[in-house]
């Protein structure tokens, strides 16, 4: 496995005084183009740990390497470039803004990458007809579905054909059918090659996807891989 | 492991024209917030605009007056003695300024204290109306660029008959509109044969009822003694004449003889106006530092609630300095429509006080220039704090709402 997408290597995260360990020691490699699922239950940790994979943290000591980037020597310029060019986030609340299309909102995810906005509106017309969405470009946030909402967070997330696709809970504030179709378009974003990363407290979710890796107490107990098929 | 496995990564980059749309939208969510912090701003930015352009306006207007009446014109008064007592200007004064060189008119008025004028014979002896018999020189008209309402000025023919000229407001207490009506100065019947403008140069001759010399010595027995001596010289004399005027009128006691220019006068009363103007730009200011204090404040809580959306940029790829640069230019963009509403405003109230005093509108485009720039100064200054609030909020706000 030379292409690492993630490597932690004795990773810990401490918050407050006196420190609460959030995250213990954890070590772990997930290769490009790896579909997995980081579960355990509230409280374990796996938020900050999905905090530090995303770079929007720090880790207290250990060592963090995404997409080949040393992530412990890199200043904020340094790390928002990567995540603007290389990491998706999806959020359990989706984050869409009152009042603004599907297009506009997906285009913004390309916003910080320098790129003129009528090359943004292209893109993300592309994106949004990548999950399904070409007939509700002009929809606002109040007129589509629950599903529909995170498939347009999933298109803002992948406008930038990111490397890594994080998502936290995705399927977390939707009803079991749309979060079906939901999990099946990051299925199918990761047979193009996205590597995903989906948290989740949801056994019966995690077990869908080809790894699992178990969190407790902020550490790794299981790292559960299925044969490729 | 492979390191650099992956090209260099290009930097996080914002465009200009994103910049403006981010502040823009920004404000556009909140549209009431936006209009109630913009108005202090508004109303600062009106204030200072409108009180600077009123004086500015009225000042300009002074100036033309100015400008059209001389500055060259020096009055010359009896003042009062060592001992406190009145003098009198010597017999013949006239006619020695008009001597001095660099003089190139001079003319007198002489008040007959004693006579008093009456529209007939009827009207009570006490009710004289104020108004002042002045013997006047022919001269005495154009050397205080007045005009006439109506008739014509006194000459050296009609001075020698009782004929008199009014003042303006002299004959709008008699109630004389045209020349040819008879009024009583003292027991002699006087006929009108012209009514004078306003005096802007010598404004306590409005009142006065003005007779022919010749006439004035013949009835009243006037002593020839000048009141007041007006004379004109080139501007580049003034100064000259000015100290020449007092031992020249009264060679014995030149204490005794006060010399003045009435432009300075008008002038003064323009500086007092001043001194009221620079308190009314103190008010304005202190209405645009509340002002601003109502944009950081705004821009604060707006910071404070948008945590999130916040913490989704960072997400989205912004660095710290993007979120700064989004959060001053909103603040810049919400004083900016204050300050230009401001100006729209000051410029409508100027209009309006100008063209109810007749005035010229005359505002320097500085004053617009200084207004815009203050308003991009307290938008800069109250927008940084907050812009650096906002980006030091740390990028896991998006995850942990």
């Amino acid at each position: 496995m030379s292409d690492s997408v993630i490597e932690l290597d004795q990773v810990v995260r401490d918050y407050g005084s006196p420190p609460v360990r959030a995250v213990d020691h954890v070590s772990l490699s997930v290769a490009r183009g790896e579909f997995v699922a980081v579960v355990g239950p509230s409280g374990s940790g796996k938020s900050s740990l999905l905090n530090i994979i995303g770079t929007l943290d720090r880790p207290t000591s250990g060592r963090t390497i995404i997409d080949g980037h040393d992530v412990d020597t890199m200043n904020d310029a340094a790390l928002s470039a990567l995540r603007a060019y290389r990491i998706g986030f999806v959020f359990q609340q989706f984050h869409l803004t009152d009042g603004v299309s599907a297009l506009d909102t997906v285009a913004d995810g390309l916003i910080y990458t320098g790129t003129p906005r009528a090359e943004r509106r292209r893109r993300a017309v592309a994106s949004l007809t990548r999950v399904g969405l070409a007939h509700r470009l002009d929809h606002q946030p109040h007129q589509l579905s629950g599903g529909e909402r995170q498939r347009v967070a999933i298109a803002r997330a992948t406008v930038s054909d990111p490397t890594l696709l994080l998502a936290d809970e995705p399927t977390g504030n939707l009803d079991q059918r749309s979060g079906a179709s939901v999990l099946e378009l990051l299925h199918e974003l990761n047979t193009t090659g996205t590597t995903i990363v989906v948290i989740t407290h949801d056994v019966r979710l995690a077990e869908q996807m080809p790894r699992r890796i178990t969190i407790r107490d902020g550490r790794v107990v299981e790292d559960d891989q299925e044969a490729p098929a | 492991m492979s390191r650099g496995n992956q090209t260099e990564i290009r930097q996080s980059r914002l465009l200009r024209s994103d910049v403006y749309r981010l502040g823009a939208s920004g404000l556009k969510s909140r549209p009431t917030r936006v209009v109630l912090s913009a108005l202090g701003i508004a109303i600062g930015i009106a204030a200072m605009i409108a009180v600077v352009g009123i004086s500015t306006s009225s000042r300009a207007k002074l100036d033309a007056e100015l400008a059209s009446l001389g500055t060259n014109l020096l009055t010359v008064q009896p003042g009062t003695s060592i001992t406190g007592q009145d003098t009198t200007l010597p017999v013949e004064s006239t006619g020695k300024v008009g001597l001095i060189r660099g003089v190139s008119t001079a003319g007198a008025v002489a008040t007959l204290p004693d006579v008093k004028v009456y529209r007939s014979r009827l009207i009570d002896a006490d009710k004289s109306g104020g108004i002042v018999v002045q013997a006047a020189d022919p001269h005495l008209l154009g050397l205080l660029d007045g005009t006439l309402r109506q008739g014509a000025w006194l000459t050296k023919a009609t001075a020698n008959y009782p004929t008199v000229v009014l003042g303006g407001i002299a004959a709008d207490r008699l109630g004389i509109v045209s020349p040819g009506s008879q009024i009583w100065l003292g027991d002699t019947q006087f006929t009108v044969i012209g009514i004078l403008d306003a005096l802007p140069l010598a404004p306590d001759l409005d009142t006065s009822a003005f007779i022919g010399e010749a006439f004035a010595t013949a009835r009243f027995d006037w002593d020839g003694k000048p009141t007041i001596i007006f004379e004109r010289s080139a501007d580049a004399e003034v100064e000259t004449v000015r100290t020449l005027l007092p031992r020249t009128v009264n060679p014995e006691n030149p204490e005794n003889v006060r010399v003045s220019r009435p432009s300075d006068a008008l002038a003064a009363k323009n500086a007092a106006d001043l001194a009221f103007t620079g308190l009314l730009v103190g008010l304005g200011s202190v209405a645009l530092l509340v002002g601003g204090i109502g944009v950081a404040n705004t821009m604060v809580i707006s910071v404070l609630e948008r945590r999130r959306e916040i913490g989704l940029r960072r997400a989205l790829g912004a660095t710290q300095g993007h979120i700064r640069t989004q959060f001053l230019a909103e603040a810049l963009l919400l004083s900016a429509l204050g300050g230009l509403a401001g100006t729209v405003i000051g410029f409508g109230v100027i209009a309006m006080f100008a063209g109810t005093n007749g005035w010229p509108i005359s505002v320097p485009p500085v004053v617009f220039a200084g207004g815009i720039g203050a308003t991009m100064l307290i938008g800069a200054v109250a927008g940084l704090y907050p812009a650096i609030r906002a980006s030091k909020t740390p990028p896991t706000a998006a995850l942990n709402g």
